[in-house]
């Protein structure tokens, strides 16, 4: 595996498997009184978070912890970046205190490309602007996998704004990857037109795919999208692309409902959709610690599921 | 006393006559001369080329205001290192170059330095804001030749046009346009395409610049008026320009050594110093950009010159200025990477860079003819001399796309108006 997680491209399929192997040994441990291995003693993680996410930033400070390593949140909100440190300087900063591995998230696409420049730990990117969001790619090919046994030929339709979507792009080069089937479903103003070179289908009737999906993947639709003029109103958006109560029948049986969160209920998604059975949107985040978890072990020297048992030898040399 | 110089045994390539030769070309007090004089430094020129001094039409010198990427000085030098001898100092400065007063500081400026001759470039509209015209006739006076709001384009048509007939009332005044439709390109941080969708990138589409061009050549026709568009990027603004010259519309065109060499695959991995306006474009853009150079299409190579302060450009992405440094790197550039593979005649390459650019810039005593009694600015350079990009520059900035890259082709001597302001590679002043 390359040293850092920046964007899917990173990971082969083979590694791919190898991570949500790696997982499934570690969501054990979530389920233990005691959550913690010593596989990462101390290691020294630091979440960067120049973009407020408090969901993502407690996954990956849970993950951490329950690996042992020692964790620092370095949030924008009056930390020296709020008085105009560069990220070159932060880098530094952090370099020289011999972080392990930095977590980032930025509100800059290839802000974490451009961290790997001045930092010698691993670098992973819980999200940088329009561009990527692997670990939560990751984390929903998991719970695909755990769910439905499989990834390869998987019909998958990803719905709502691709555009401005990192979740869509890390998830659709992910789904390629593996061999399932992808299909953008939203307005055209907001899917790119370049996306079929992704090897993904488009689609702009989402009544059409529905019954086609093993699982439909909803986006959170950002109401600035109106102010910006790529959909008249979030009320038709809502009409057109959102998964209703009456629309969600027409999935097959045992097709998933998925959400990256925080959901905005009402609009792409209705409520009691959200709370159906079959959509499976918290196992999401359980299943986010565990991959989180896996990538840290493997980014900072892990082999491999085989090695998770026997962890405190990984973390001896600490 | 004038100092005299020979140079010995050069190629000399002059497009302005057509000339092609291993001459000697001798100089007396400032000009060329048709005597060998005695007691001349002699300059050794086996295998160097001398050619007319190089003029670009798109410089930013950054002085008034932002001194710490670029004083007229350090530009200046930049300039005489990359063999130019003239060059159009853009009126995007603090404050804006929209008054006679600021036009004599840039030339003071650049007369104090002796490195380079500098035309100071008149903003079209005051303060550069594209609401009332600048007092054009007053920096006419002060020997204005070109207006542009490089860096926007002039955003009422109706404006553009009174611009364009006001100036008729002089002889011989251009006006240059950066063409960029804001509501189009709002945003765009690369060029809109399969790259910038994979790296998450706002996109600015070809397009962006195209209905520009379209608008500003149909405004051309209109008034009668000379135009020059900056830094064509698009296949599409290619084509409308060679209608537009077959219709007899004036209009001439340059192109950026970046836009030549470089497109969209050169982001991939974020380099800032690969962020500028326009946006590097698809291969098949830079495909028909190299196309109209050697045809003529597009008139002139110019650099867009842009130094940016190092803490600037060392940031995210989509928080770094745009630009990239090129005066040093231009001639290189365009040998390596055109020139050398063949698609570009040297003769035609010294042209675009030299003789068609003083024309446009109505910079008489620069590209050629070199013929007795011309002021010698000129420039040798070694056409196969390799050599990293990498600093110490003498801009002040560093912020250039080619930087890390071996080029082929470097300036040797570089002479204005008879002194030789770069010798060996050095400048002298």
């Amino acid at each position: 595996m390359n040293r850092h997680l920046l964007s899917i491209h990173d990971a082969s399929a083979e590694d791919v498997v190898r991570i949500l192997d790696t997982a499934e040994s570690f969501r054990e441990v979530g389920t233990r009184v005691i959550k913690k291995v010593p596989a990462l003693r101390g290691r020294t993680v630091v979440n960067l978070f120049y973009e407020n996410s408090t969901r993502t930033r407690i996954s990956f400070e849970l993950a951490a912890k329950r690996l042992s390593a020692d964790v620092i949140n370095f949030s924008t909100g009056g930390s020296s970046v709020s008085k105009g440190e560069s990220l070159k300087d932060t880098a530094l900063t952090l370099q020289a205190m011999g972080a392990d591995a930095i977590v980032i998230r930025h509100s800059s696409s290839g802000a974490p490309l451009t961290l790997t420049r001045w930092v010698r730990g691993s670098v992973l990117n819980a999200g940088d602007g329009t561009h990527e969001h692997p670990t939560q790619a990751l984390l929903d090919l998991y719970t695909m996998r755990d769910r439905l046994g499989r990834l390869e030929g998987l019909r998958v339709g990803i719905v709502g704004d691709v555009m401005h979507s990192r979740v869509a792009r890390s998830l659709s080069f992910a789904l390629v990857k593996m061999g399932a089937e992808a299909t953008l479903v939203g307005p055209p103003t907001l899917i790119p037109p370049e996306a079929p070179a992704w090897g993904v289908q488009v689609s702009h009737d989402i009544e059409s795919v529905l019954p086609k999906l093993d699982v439909c993947y909803m986006l959170r639709v950002q109401r600035e999208r109106q102010r910006q003029q790529y959909v008249p109103s979030v009320r038709e958006y809502a009409r057109l692309f959102g998964l209703s109560r009456s629309r969600v029948d027409l999935l097959p049986e045992g097709a998933l409902v998925m959400h990256p969160g925080p959901m905005n209920r009402g609009v792409e998604i209705d409520s009691d959709v959200a709370d159906l059975p079959r959509a499976v949107i918290e196992e999401q985040v359980t299943n986010g610690i565990a991959i989180r978890m896996s990538l840290l072990y493997l980014l900072l020297g892990g082999s491999g599921a085989e090695d998770v048992p026997r962890a405190e030898e990984v973390g001896a040399d600490a | 006393m004038p100092e005299r110089f020979l140079f010995r045994g050069a190629r000399v390539v002059d497009p302005a006559t057509g000339r092609d030769e291993v001459a000697d070309v001798a100089i007396d007090d400032g000009v060329v001369s048709s005597d060998t004089p005695s007691n001349a430094i002699v300059l050794d020129c086996d295998g160097l080329v001398l050619a007319p001094g190089l003029v670009d039409l798109h410089t930013h010198l950054r002085q008034p205001g932002r001194e710490d990427k670029e004083t007229v000085e350090t530009g200046c030098r930049a300039a005489a290192l990359g063999g130019f001898t003239a060059l159009a100092a853009m009126a995007n400065t603090e404050p804006p170059a929209d008054s006679a007063a600021v036009i004599h500081e840039v030339r003071d400026l650049a007369a104090a330095a002796g490195l380079s001759e500098v035309f100071p470039v008149g903003a079209i509209t005051r303060g550069l804001e594209g609401e009332a015209m600048a007092e054009l006739g007053e920096m006419v006076e002060a020997g204005v030749r070109i207006f542009s709001d490089d860096g926007h384009s002039v955003p009422n048509a109706r404006l553009l046009r009174n611009a364009m007939t006001y100036v008729r009332a002089f002889d011989d005044v251009v006006i240059a346009e950066h063409c960029e439709d804001v509501s189009l390109g709002e945003g765009g941080q690369m060029h809109e395409g399969l790259i910038s969708s994979s790296l998450g990138l706002a996109g600015e589409p070809r397009e962006a610049e195209e209905v520009i061009v379209a608008r500003d050549l149909a405004v051309a026709r209109l008034t009668g008026g000379r135009l020059h568009l900056c830094h064509l990027s698009s296949a599409g603004s290619v084509e409308l320009v060679r209608r537009a010259k077959a219709g007899g519309v004036r209009v001439s065109a340059e192109v950026t050594p970046h836009h030549l060499v470089f497109s969209e695959e050169d982001l991939v991995t974020y380099d800032t110093n690969m962020k500028m306006k326009p946006p590097l474009r698809a291969s098949e853009d830079r495909a028909a950009l190299r196309g109209a150079l050697a045809e003529g299409s597009i008139d002139a190579i110019a650099t867009d010159h842009a130094p940016h302060a190092v803490e600037e450009k060392e940031a995210e992405f989509d928080q770094a200025p745009f630009g990239t440094i090129g005066l040093e790197t231009a001639l290189a550039a365009v040998l390596t990477h055109l020139v050398e593979p063949g698609e570009l005649g040297l003769a035609r390459a010294i042209e675009a860079m030299s003789t068609a650019a003083a024309r446009i810039l109505g910079a008489h005593d620069h590209g050629g003819p070199i013929e007795p009694g011309r002021p010698a600015n000129l420039v040798a350079f070694d056409p196969a001399a390799e050599w990293r990009v990498e600093p110490p520059f003498g801009s002040r900035s560093r912020n250039s796309s080619f930087l890390g890259t071996t080029l082929r082709g470097r300036v040797v001597h570089t002479m204005l108006a008879g002194e030789l302001v770069v010798a060996d590679g050095k400048a002298q002043r």
